[in-house]
């Protein structure tokens, strides 16, 4: 069964934010942004700006009829700058004119005093000064320090991993219109609608009541538009709200890479220890998370992190402290993953130089070390229904793991330009919102008196088919067709108080709400049959759009049902509730059981490295993951293929620039590069693997969004073995992402030494040139 | 007047020729299928077909471009087509669209369509399908969400159907198999309707460039600038010039990369000329002489399908697939690459090592030859007048025998600009080096041909320790600096890797163990 949107993409059908109609008298907005890092806002003066044809106003921080604040986690956040300035790209003020092209030219015409302030850009150096978003957290199981004495091996070292831009293909955006209420309608490209009409209605000083955020679906998000949506709609909320005019604001590309945040980098110590069987005994981290110039996520992803510090390994005495530390950078966020990816990046290295430094394969010690059922979590949840051995074991034998490591050695041994590498990747991801309140959703639920279905829930279609799950599992609920069914937009009228779509738990906690709904609905329905045809209860069931009772075929069907029901006045329509049940954590201990349930996998990665020229290939990916009961495998498969893809991005080019002003330096897409489909793996396979599923995930079809980007860490060791296969005796830092530069500069570390020509001149000629 | 077709409707338009053809099918024509994602030609999210009625007047040759970068003008004339232009009546999907959605090929589905049209403009081509060629329409399309595997099972669906394409009448086949529909049969009479009206607009446009040339936007001018890849000199950290000393540009070819810089400015400048277009600046022929001689608007797609091109070079295919993508390949012209003036512009490398000229042409009618690295006087300055145009490009045929070689490294391998790239031409008799020209990108302030490296290869033994002391000539002949496509240290290390990869090409038995 398809995805229902594609059938609209493919005919360029689907309506994004900028394809809604623009209304007559539509104001079109631009942002003008700090120039400067970091600084004293002296001066603004509008007037050249002002006198420009077509604009109409230029709004700042004093226009603000509300709050000027919208930090989600803290309230350390201006919608537009006031007093200070703390990053490139900060919002100061918003232009509005009669034409985007308009509203564009007048930015340049903008004047700005600011005094300078020393800029950070650094973690490090911002711990260091004690620049810290929120206090310090450890999350600590056993005792590390007490270990380390009676550790056959214990390694230390440092990780970096870098940034990542989201680069949704559609960029932020929102269309605002005032209503008669005297509050705004808002069409917003966002994955959090609540969240946009909560800081909305903060903003501008109304009641939630007054602010209507709707989506349609998103051209991509990838975590960049769950808290970043935010701060575009506010202000175009503020405009036509001042203005009493529609108001149109869409981000350019360049302005999009430069304003918003991206994933988070981490610059990170790590301290291993292990005993003569290679068990890890013991295992201390600190994570210097670089936040940005606000908290923005950068709190939850911290605590996402040190939740995925071990990965898919027991380790039974873990101290794992992380700082998210402020710098004059553009707030980073929240980015697939969630923080986990950079955790895991950690522990692999401490893995991996553990290997390096033993001689033994870094699969060796993987193995050895996957969790069990059972084991302790650092935060003391259990590993239940846990599949890490069956996923590792199942890749080994599916995709011969000790075949490929033989060809490997033998590919190295007769190649001298070109060498491969092989890395195992093991997953383990929690499914949850970490903060357990956010685990709770509805659904509202209308069946038509013709038997057709509307469905409103809190989930935001991004291209990750929740709507096409939502619509499967109602069908499935009702036993009728998925043609009678439609998915409404994600509206806060309809549905309220909603979480965003992230922490991959979208469909798990929507489609939970939808399949309640729609079983009381069938119930409902059902005893209705049992009044009007005189049937018993027990057995009566609808199949096929068809009621059967006991099995056979009853004298009606979906259609008379429904339509027999409302002539009888029963209730057509509900609204369901879903929280997910027996979570709790507990913040001040880090202890407790935040995760519905964990998702398993391993891929095998096989890489083939040029050491002429520092280029290099993925040749394979092979993944067996642990989906559970997967009802569209389609989708599911999708998923997998699109994350790692993206993962293996985030481990090789895509390399995040600022310079010490900070400033964006890979600023566009010519310099900030995603995979093509030429980088995309040769080989790219998907094992499902053979698992129950587990009851809190819906129909035992577990949460698919997030997992797969981490099988791309594999990628990074995999080049870093080829690598070593050719220069053994390079130190090699741990930094990712592992870009054709490093990975020449790993090959030839001593570079290019000598750069005099007169040496040259020696060497005789043999024949006088002839001119060319 | 720019006339032309969009899908089956006419149009006639007073819009400025240098604005963008996205944003009249998006704004003007509320064509809502094509969409925005980078406005640099970077991404393909915008792809549309643009179809150009051939000499026989009787076919139509369709070709991908990205529209964020395609001057309204360069339309005039032709038959652009959207994704509503191919679309089915009802909801019924073509085999293109249907193989998408079959395969997972979309999830949030904002590339969705450029994939469509990259595929149904493959279909349209003349090009047999195999699975390369049909993975090559898409090499200019990015996608986020599906990490492309299942872009590959679909286009493999489509690869096996267009096996069934005859030669002969393809398009009646396409349009009977629903890949188009019907009007497209009576595009190429409506494209021949419009010809009159195009040569008159020729006409009127040469005329009015006398005057543009001599307004003062012109004076200080730059002239065509359009290339594959060439628009990545701005990000490129040599400094802004464009702010320092703002200059018009009153000549526009493919506007791969003015539509990029300067897509506001143009739109605004009366008396822009497109050359894109220009009769007679097509084409490649020998000489008597044995010189290669290519028009001016030359794009890269036409050295491509040149037979005279790839039997001088035969590798040609595997190096231009290495410059930018196809969409691009199809709009950006050599002599554009070479006036851009980009350090690091693919062409540009590859045709100073060929030992190229151009011949340039004033508005008074006067030409002059000029040879390719006596263009370059610094970064972005140009040994040419602003009224002067470039007509022609000329090259020394290699003989059978010589050796060409092109390398690039970029961080992605495709449709990426090079960290650094190199051209080498060697003549060699006997292991004795006759004759060399050696050039590099990305390693100075202009596109370099390595005169004192190519000189001092010369009359020299063919031998690792000639190549390694040619490395050292070479490193004091480049100056390259740190910016977002590599530090200067890794960027010396690559060039040198770059030479030791021409000549391991050329000799590996001979080179690989003493050089690696």
């Amino acid at each position: 069964m398809n995805h229902l949107d594609p059938h609209r993409h493919v005919r360029g059908e689907s309506q994004y934010l900028d394809d809604v109609p623009t209304q007559q008298g539509t104001l079109y907005a631009a942002v003008f942004e700090s120039p400067l890092a970091h600084g004293v806002l002296k001066s603004l003066d509008f007037s050249a700006a002002l006198a420009a044809p077509g604009v109409a106003r230029i709004f700042t921080a004093t226009d603000i009829p509300g709050h000027n604040q919208i930090g989600g986690i803290v309230a350390d956040e201006p919608l537009l700058a006031e007093g200070h300035v703390h990053f490139r790209g900060q919002p100061v003020a918003l232009v509005l004119a009669r034409t985007e092209a308009q509203a564009h030219a007048a930015l340049k015409l903008i004047k700005v005093e600011i005094d300078p302030l020393p800029i950070i850009t650094d973690p490090r150096v911002a711990a260091a000064q004690g620049e810290l978003i929120v206090p310090p957290r450890t999350f600590k199981i056993g005792d590390s320090a007490d270990t380390w004495a009676s550790c056959a091996h214990v390694f230390e070292g440092v990780a970096e991993s870098g940034g990542q831009e989201h680069l949704y293909i559609e960029t932020q955006g929102a269309y605002a219109f005032p209503t008669e209420m005297g509050g705004v309608r808002l069409i917003s490209s966002t994955q959090g609608p609540t969240a946009v009409q909560r800081h909305t209605a903060h903003v501008l000083g109304l009641g939630m009541h007054q602010i209507e955020v709707d989506v349609t679906r998103l051209g991509g998000g990838f975590g960049g538009k769950e808290d970043q949506a935010t701060p575009w709609a506010a202000l175009a909320a503020l405009g036509a709200f001042l203005t009493k005019k529609p108001v149109k604001l869409v981000l350019d590309r360049m302005a999009d890479m430069r304003m918003t945040g991206k994933r988070h980098p981490y610059s990170s110590d790590f301290k291993i220890g292990l005993d003569a069987n290679l068990k890890i005994t013991a295992y201390e981290v600190t994570f210097f998370q670089n936040a940005g110039a606000a908290a923005d996520l950068s709190p939850a992803v911290l605590e996402r992190t040190l939740f995925h510090a071990t990965n898919a390994y027991f380790i039974p005495n873990v101290t794992a402290t992380a700082f998210s530390c402020r710098t004059n950078l553009p707030p980073n966020t929240a980015f697939r993953g969630f923080g986990g990816p950079q955790g895991m990046f950690v522990v692999e290295s401490a893995i991996a130089k553990a290997a390096e430094e033993l001689g033994v394969p870094t699969s060796e010690i993987q193995r050895r070390n996957l969790l069990r059922e059972g084991d302790l979590f650092s935060y003391r949840q259990p590993a239940e229904m846990c599949h890490a051995e069956q996923a590792w074991d199942t890749a080994a034998q599916e995709f011969d793991l000790a075949g490929i490591r033989a060809e490997v050695e033998q590919f190295n041994q007769t190649n001298k330009l070109k060498k491969k590498g092989f890395a195992v990747m093991p997953i383990c991801f929690g499914i949850s919102f970490t903060k357990t309140p956010m685990n709770q959703t509805r659904a509202l639920v209308h069946i038509y008196s013709d038997g057709s279905v509307g469905i409103s829930t809190g989930a935001v279609e991004m291209g990750q088919g929740v709507n096409t799950k939502i619509a499967q599992v109602a069908a499935r609920t009702l036993g009728i067709s998925i043609s009678r069914i439609k998915i409404e937009t994600t509206n806060t009228t309809r549905v309220a108080n909603t979480s965003p779509s992230a922490a991959s738990a979208t469909a798990d906690l929507n489609g939970k709400a939808t399949e309640m709904a729609c079983a009381a609905l069938r119930e409902r329905l059902l005893r209705h049959a049992c009044l009007e045809y005189t049937l018993n209860y027990e057995g009566l069931e609808i199949h096929d759009e068809q009621v059967l009772a006991a099995g056979v075929p009853a004298e009606t069907d979906w259609e008379k049902l429904v339509s027999s029901a409302f002539w009888k006045r029963v209730a057509l329509t509900e609204n369901a509730h879903y929280a997910t049940p027996g979570l709790h954590f507990d913040a001040s201990v880090n202890q407790g059981h935040p995760f519905a349930y964990h998702v398993y996998g391993t891929a095998l990665t096989s890489v083939t490295v040029d050491c002429l020229r520092g280029t290099y290939t993925v040749d394979a990916l092979q993944i067996a993951h642990d989906f559970g009961q997967s009802f569209n495998p389609v989708i599911d498969r999708g998923q997998i293929e699109g994350g790692a893809v993206q993962g293996i991005g985030w481990m090789t080019m895509e390399e995040i620039a600022y310079n010490e002003e900070g400033r964006l330096l890979s600023n566009s897409l010519n310099s900030y590069k995603i995979p093509d489909i030429y980088a995309a793996p040769a080989v790219l396979d998907v094992h499902f693997l053979d698992t129950p599923g587990h009851p809190r995930a819906i129909l035992r079809s577990k949460a698919v969004g997030e997992p797969p980007l981490m099988y791309g860490i594999g990628t990074y060791f995999a080049l870093r073995d080829a690598v070593r296969a050719f220069q053994g005796h390079t130190a090699l830092p741990f930094s990712a992402p592992m870009t054709p530069e490093k990975v020449l500069v790993s090959l030839y570390p001593t570079g290019v030494t000598s750069r005099d020509p007169s040496g040259a001149a020696l060497l005789p000629r043999r024949e006088e040139p002839v001119p060319s | 007047m720019i006339e032309f077709y969009l899908n089956d409707q006419p149009i006639r338009t007073g819009e400025a020729p240098a604005s963008a053809l996205l944003d009249f099918v998006r704004y003007h024509e509320q064509l809502k299928g094509t969409k925005i994602g980078c406005r640099e030609g970077d991404c393909g999210a915008c792809t549309v077909l643009v179809g150009e009625l051939n000499a026989d007047g009787q076919t139509v040759r369709y070709q991908s471009m990205t529209s964020c970068i395609t001057p309204l003008g360069n339309a005039h004339g032709k038959h652009i087509v959207t994704v509503e232009g191919i679309n089915a009546a009802g909801s019924q999907l073509t085999p293109v669209q249907q193989a998408i959605v079959d395969e997972g090929g979309s999830q949030c589905g904002f590339c969705t369509v450029g994939f469509v049209m990259s595929l149904t403009g493959h279909s349209l081509s003349g090009e047999p399908a195999t699975d390369k060629s049909t993975i090559a329409a898409i090499d200019g399309n990015i996608c986020r969400c599906t990490g492309y595997k299942s872009l590959e099972r679909a286009a493999a669906t489509l690869t096996a159907q267009l096996a069934q394409r005859p030669a002969e009448n393809a398009l009646a086949w396409l349009s009977e198999q629903q890949f188009v529909p019907g009007y497209f049969a009576g595009i190429p009479a409506k494209l021949a309707s419009l010809r009159p009206a195009e040569i008159k607009a020729t006409e009127a446009s040469s005329a009015a460039s006398v005057a543009a040339a001599a307004t003062p936007h012109a004076n200080g001018g730059m002239a065509v600038s359009t290339s594959p890849n060439g628009h990545a000199q701005s990000q490129n950290d040599h400094g802004h010039h464009s702010l320092s000393h703002p200059f018009a540009h009153s000549l526009l070819g493919g506007g791969t990369d003015l539509l990029v810089q300067r897509l506001e400015e143009l739109r605004e400048q009366p008396g822009v000329r497109l050359l894109f277009d220009q009769t007679g600046r097509r084409g490649i022929r020998q000489e008597p002489a044995g010189r290669v001689v290519l028009g001016a608007a030359t794009t890269a797609s036409h050295l491509l399908e040149s037979d005279l091109m790839r039997s001088l070079i035969p590798r040609l295919p595997q190096y231009l697939k290495l410059v930018s993508s196809t969409p691009i390949r199809n709009m950006g012209t050599v002599a554009g690459n070479f006036i851009n003036g980009s350090p690091i512009g693919d062409l540009t490398i590859m045709f100073l090592a060929l030992g190229a000229s151009i011949t340039l042409l004033d508005v008074a009618g006067r030409t002059r030859e000029l040879t390719l690295p006596d263009l370059y006087l610094g970064y972005k300055k140009l040994a040419k007048a602003a009224d002067e145009q470039v007509v022609e490009i000329s090259f020394p045929a290699p003989l059978a025998g010589d050796f060409f070689h092109f390398e690039k490294v970029s961080k992605r391998t495709h449709l990426d600009i090079a960290s650094v790239n190199s051209a080498a031409w060697l003549r060699v008799e006997n292991g004795v080096i006759q004759a060399a020209r050696v050039s590099a990108g990305g390693v100075g302030p202009v596109p370099l041909y390595l005169a004192r490296t190519s000189e001092f290869l010369a009359g020299r033994e063919l031998s690792p320790e000639t190549v390694s002391a040619a490395n050292e000539v070479m490193q004091a002949e480049i100056s390259p600096i740190s910016d977002v496509r590599g530090t200067s240290d890794y960027k010396r290390l690559l060039l040198r890797q770059l030479l030791w990869a021409h000549f391991l090409e050329f000799a590996p038995e001979l080179m690989v163990d003493a050089l690696i």
